[in-house]
């Protein structure tokens, strides 16, 4: 049986599909920076980031059809991403057993202050107290469901509404997660500062 | 604070929020910290995509 030739109207399509599917590529290709920054902060390694990353944008590609153009491109990959985290099963439990010590919003300011000689330091200073490592390492004991929504606000900068978007969960569960999310990696921080 | 922080509240509180500030010095400082530190981990955890991972990635794109 012979194949009848594509109609002009069927090439024309064509066309625009590989249009389409290129300057997605493209717009998707140019949020990668955005997208690998997050996902460093989500997990332990950097290899685990670059892995992610790129199974990230395969898989995107391989589903590109699915976005609806004009939404929210970064929200989309970084759902992907997510997505992909958990399923790769290296997280033991969804919820932790044990929740790290969790201390009020200002428990860090006031540590931090009381450390200090002068009755009455500026923010700069008592914040040079904390260096690049001290915040990275804070950050990576954040247990993964308050980190997760941590990373994505305060980050990422997504919305609390992206944020539950991404992370399928109410926009009531984001704001509880990321207020206790920052009290434990400012109680980590305090932790490390003052002992330092 | 953290919802004020994070430009979620009504404008009524914003205002009634901006007043404090201005009165109350105690918590005019530690609001000033917080705006800080949250810049600050956002400095410190900054990481940028290798070059290397960015070529692999355009590597998956369906032009080949």
């Amino acid at each position: 049986m012979s194949e009848s030739a594509p109609t002009a109207a069927e090439t024309r399509r064509l066309a625009e599909e590989a249009r389409d599917r290129v300057h997605f590529e493209e717009q998707a290709l140019e949020l990668s920076d955005q997208v690998y920054r997050v996902a460093r902060r989500l997990v332990s390694s950097r290899e685990e980031a670059e892995d992610l990353v790129q199974d990230t944008y395969a898989r995107a590609f391989r589903s590109w059809q699915q976005f609806q153009p004009g939404t929210n491109l970064r929200a989309w990959l970084l759902r992907i991403l997510t997505n992909l985290n958990i399923d790769r099963g290296r997280r033991v439990q969804r919820t932790p057993e044990q929740t790290p010590l969790e201390e009020g919003d200002y428990y860090l300011y006031n540590r931090l202050e009381s450390t200090m000689a002068d009755e009455n330091p500026d923010e700069e200073r008592v914040l040079e107290r904390l260096s690049q490592n001290v915040v990275v390492d804070a950050l990576a004991e954040v247990p993964h469901d308050f980190r997760d929504v941590l990373v994505l606000v305060d980050i990422g900068e997504f919305s609390y509404a992206e944020a539950a978007q991404i992370l399928d969960i109410p926009v009531g569960t984001v704001m509880s997660r990321l207020h206790r999310g920052r009290r434990i990696l400012k109680q980590q921080l305090a932790e490390r500062a003052v002992s330092n | 604070m953290q919802q004020f922080l994070d430009r979620v509240l009504e404008p009524e509180q914003v205002r009634e929020a901006e007043d404090h500030l201005l009165e109350c010095p105690g918590c005019d400082k530690r609001y000033r910290f917080e705006v800080k530190l949250r810049m600050y981990v956002r400095v410190a955890t900054d990481e940028h995509i290798s070059p290397e991972l960015k070529a692999k990635l355009a590597g998956l794109r369906s032009t080949g």
